[in-house]
């Protein structure tokens, strides 16, 4: 029963395309939602992108009493004051907004004080501050550069394949961002630069899983050229499935080990890198693959047509 | 492809070798480091802020107060020039960013032309002169800074505040810091280990503007109240108890420019002060200024602030004094160091600071060890499980993959941050993708009907052009990441790009040789993984 692979069907048939109607349902009604989400709850963006000041402390082997912090620092009139627990009990954040990067030292050393007032000894073991000129720029980077990997992606896939695969590329590249967004804001993470690193990644692996299933079905075409648009890709779907698990739980279980002792700062990154994976592997058989059968991909054969009447023709027949 | 070729066991082993002999010194103790031969590699890993503490500051230069004290600057001198070509002016001032005078006598008009073309403001580094003088109606001249002076000044100030930083980070003793120019008026410091950053900022960013300026004591406080005061007195704000603020001459008697030496020493009653000392021409302008003003109180200004307002006992000749006031010994240090090294040519503002506490980058060090040495584990439980011999044979070459990033991260001096441990994970899971790549194409090939050594051949060759493709968008992504530019996320994005680099070569080239050994050893007919 060793090595594992011998236990997998070596030829599966699951008939992908024929579920592919549920899944797009499912996957606009995520898109929607993360549409909604951006207005209701909103994005919470971290001091990155709108400035401001984060003091970490802790409080040693007393648990950090969060109520005093934030009664003491709420009578420095700050405005909205955050404080929160950081992992462990004796780990908490303070975040507070700053007018200019300039003044937040002095601000910060009051923060420092009353929080040390309140509490008796505690360590301050990270401070950042991030003045107002910075965080504009970086917002602006961040989103130049996601639009940037977005295009170099679709110039790339069009060069090596056709217009319509670097289309359904392109479509299921923003699927994965624009849901994996919606997993920020459903989980109220703080929008950082790490964040924007996780997006560029999962831009990276989407990518890859796709590229593997298109690899796949461009020399099935080559091979089936009679086999209808269809049935070829749930046979490449098929044929690459036991590449794609595979690859896909490696580097779950490697992400995993991230997430779980990599420590408070880095959770957001690998949280948001793991959901990435699933949904970049997701997206690859069921966004990918069924906007090319919607669009018709042009045979070497025959003349370049969509397959089937309408776009309801991704639902195989019965 | 699983021919044997010479080369390609030469290309494997060095590639190894070279991987563990650079990576060897951050595994070794500091004892055995020391005790290693000189030829072999000693550099290590070099860890960011993040994972090591210390601080990282943003600082700009204050291009605006610059400016505005060069056009200061400039209206004086045009004052300057025209008293001393005797001319008669009024109404000299600023209009926005031009320096307009208006000379009284009609006949003089062309000579105060002629002059200030000639002799205001200077020359520019890429040629021409710095400043435009223009003629306007109503017997006015104006005169104005020309762009490109305005970009030079600003480049010149960036330049000598990271000489003046460089001069007083060294004087704090702080180790190994790093100070860099970003952009056009932005200066990066980078200061490992335990450094007080805030004591660091007040250092770096004090601008150190000492002048001594005569104290008004003609106001009566009525005209105070009333805010009465002669346009050449200014109001100061003061540090010494008792005076919240000094009416003191606009006009400095001498200046900070003209020291020589600063240091911090002690009074009579043994309490922090400043000792200084003046230049020959400081040392003359001293003299003459106290001994013209004997009795009366001057300010001692810093930055516009007044650390003490003495009197006047005597004329002090010798060019050398003590600066008293509210001083700790540590203040009294540091302000000595920023004297010394001279003010910065403008204020500079911070505007991002990141400090991590050294405990704090050393538990970040350990999670991220343990989440690696995890995550490594479980990829090789499930490699091995999954496809036998040749999962560990992909094992292998992730192995030497391993040593590969890390070796080439210290040769190259690249910084490994804490979202760099992520991308190295990341980066185990790409190389393994490729060797799945290969195996399952391996598959595919024996199910069509290839003997297995055909199969095996046929699997590398024809999955490369697949692991290329799916490897180039990843590239792209890290390049994007790497120009995006802060600091940890630069890290992460280096880290992925020599990660996938190395995952190719070793997942192709290595399992390659280790399985055509394996055929060659084994004679075997049948692969382990169909």
């Amino acid at each position: 029963m060793w090595p594992l692979i011998k236990i997998l069907p070596t030829k599966t048939h699951v008939p992908f395309v024929s579920l592919a109607r549920v899944f797009a349902t499912l996957s606009i009604l995520a898109v929607i939602a993360t549409g909604v989400g951006v207005f209701y709850p909103g994005v919470n963006l971290g001091i990155d992108f709108k400035g401001g000041t984060v003091l970490e402390f802790n409080t040693g082997s007393r648990p950090a009493d969060l109520a005093r912090v934030r009664e003491a620092v709420n009578g420095l009139n700050l405005g909205d004051v955050q404080v929160q627990r950081f992992g462990a009990d004796n780990d908490a954040v303070v975040r507070f907004q700053t007018p200019t990067a300039a003044a937040a030292g002095a601000v910060a050393d009051n923060v420092k004080g009353v929080i040390t007032k309140a509490l008796g000894q505690v360590t301050f073991s990270r401070m950042d501050v991030v003045g107002p000129e910075v965080s504009g720029e970086l917002e602006g980077k961040g989103l130049l550069a996601l639009f940037t990997a977005v295009g170099l992606m679709l110039i790339y896939i069009w060069f090596r394949f056709e217009l319509q695969f670097g289309l359904g590329a392109v479509v299921a590249l923003f699927h994965d961002l624009i849901l994996s967004f919606g997993l920020i804001l459903l989980l109220r993470l703080e929008f950082s630069l790490n964040l924007i690193a996780a997006l560029l990644t999962i831009i990276g692996y989407s990518m890859n899983d796709t590229v593997v299933v298109f690899d796949r079905l461009r020399e099935n075409r080559r091979k089936y050229k009679r086999m209808p648009l269809r049935e070829l890709i749930d046979l490449s779907v098929n044929e690459t499935l036991t590449r794609t698990v595979i690859t896909g739980l490696t580097a779950l279980l490697a992400l995993s080990g991230l997430a779980i002792f990599g420590g408070e700062s880095l959770r957001p990154l690998s949280i948001v890198l793991l959901f990435g994976i699933v949904i970049g592997t997701y997206s690859s058989i069921y966004v990918a693959s069924p906007i090319i059968l919607l669009w018709g991909a042009r045979r070497d054969d025959e003349p370049a047509k969509p397959i089937g009447p309408q776009p309801a023709s991704i639902v195989s027949r019965p | 492809m699983l021919a044997l070729s010479r080369w390609k066991i030469i290309l494997v082993l060095a590639s190894a070798l070279f991987g563990l002999i650079f990576t060897l010194p951050n595994v070794l103790p500091d004892s055995a480091l020391q005790a290693m031969p000189s030829w072999l590699p000693h550099d290590r890993l070099s860890l960011g802020l993040d994972l090591r503490g210390g601080s990282y500051l943003l600082m700009e230069v204050d291009t605006d107060a610059l400016n505005k004290e060069r056009l200061t600057n400039l209206t004086e001198d045009v004052r300057t020039k025209l008293r001393v070509a005797q001319i008669n002016f009024s109404n000299l001032g600023l209009q926005g960013q031009v320096v307009q005078v208006q000379i009284t006598d009609p006949a003089q008009y062309d000579q105060a032309y002629k002059l200030l073309s000639s002799q205001i403001g200077g020359a520019l580094i890429g040629g021409g002169r710095d400043t435009t003088v223009r003629q306007t109606p109503g017997e006015t001249i104006q005169i104005a800074y020309v762009p490109q002076a305005a970009k030079e000044a600003a480049e010149d100030a960036v330049t000598r505040s990271i000489e003046i930083i460089r001069k007083r980070i060294d004087a704090l003793g702080a180790t190994n810091p790093s100070i860099t120019r970003q952009g056009a008026n932005r200066i990066v410091i980078e200061a490992p280990g335990e450094s007080d950053p805030e004591r660091l900022k007040a250092v770096i960013g004090k601008t150190a503007k000492l002048t001594f300026q005569l104290v008004d004591t003609t106001l009566s406080p009525d005209d105070l109240k009333a805010g009465r005061i002669p346009p050449d007195d200014q109001i100061l704000p003061s540090d010494e108890p008792g005076h919240e603020y000094f009416v003191v001459k606009r006009r400095a008697m001498v200046d900070g420019g003209m020291l020589t030496n600063a240091a911090n020493s002690h009074d009579e009653n043994s309490l922090p002060d400043i000792a200084f000392a003046f230049n020959g021409v400081g040392a003359q302008r001293f003299a003459e200024a106290t001994s013209e003003n004997v009795g009366k109180p001057f300010a001692i200004v810093i930055d516009n602030r007044v650390i003490s307002a003495p009197t006047i006992r005597g004329p002090i000749p010798g060019g050398s004094g003590e600066i008293t006031g509210d001083f700790s010994e540590e203040s009294a240090h540091d302000l000595a160091l920023v004297l010394k090294t001279g003010a910065l040519p403008a204020p500079l503002n911070m505007i991002e600071q990141h400090t991590v506490g050294a405990e704090l980058g050393a538990d970040a060090v350990k999670a991220g060890q343990i989440s690696i040495l995890i995550g490594a584990a479980l990829i090789f439980i499930f490699i091995i499980l999954a496809y036998g011999l040749f999962g560990g044979f992909a094992a292998v070459a992730l192995v030497v993959n391993g040593l590969l990033i890390v070796g080439m991260m210290s040769l190259f001096h690249a910084t490994l941050t804490l979202p760099g441990v992520a991308g190295l994970v990341l980066t185990l899971a790409v190389a393994v993708d490729a060797n799945v790549l290969i195996y399952e194409r391996m598959r595919d090939e024996v199910r069509s009907g290839r003997p297995a050594m055909a199969a095996a051949d046929a699997g590398f060759s024809r999955a490369l052009t697949t692991i290329i493709d799916a490897n180039v968008t990843t590239v792209v992504a890290a390049v994007i990441m790497f120009n995006l530019g802060a600091g940890p996320v630069k890290g992460f994005a280096l880290t992925l790009l020599i990660g996938v680099l190395t995952s190719v070569f070793t997942a192709v080239l290595i399992t390659q040789v280790l399985i055509g050994w394996w055929f060659r050893a084994f004679k075997a007919k049948k692969l382990p993984i169909v």
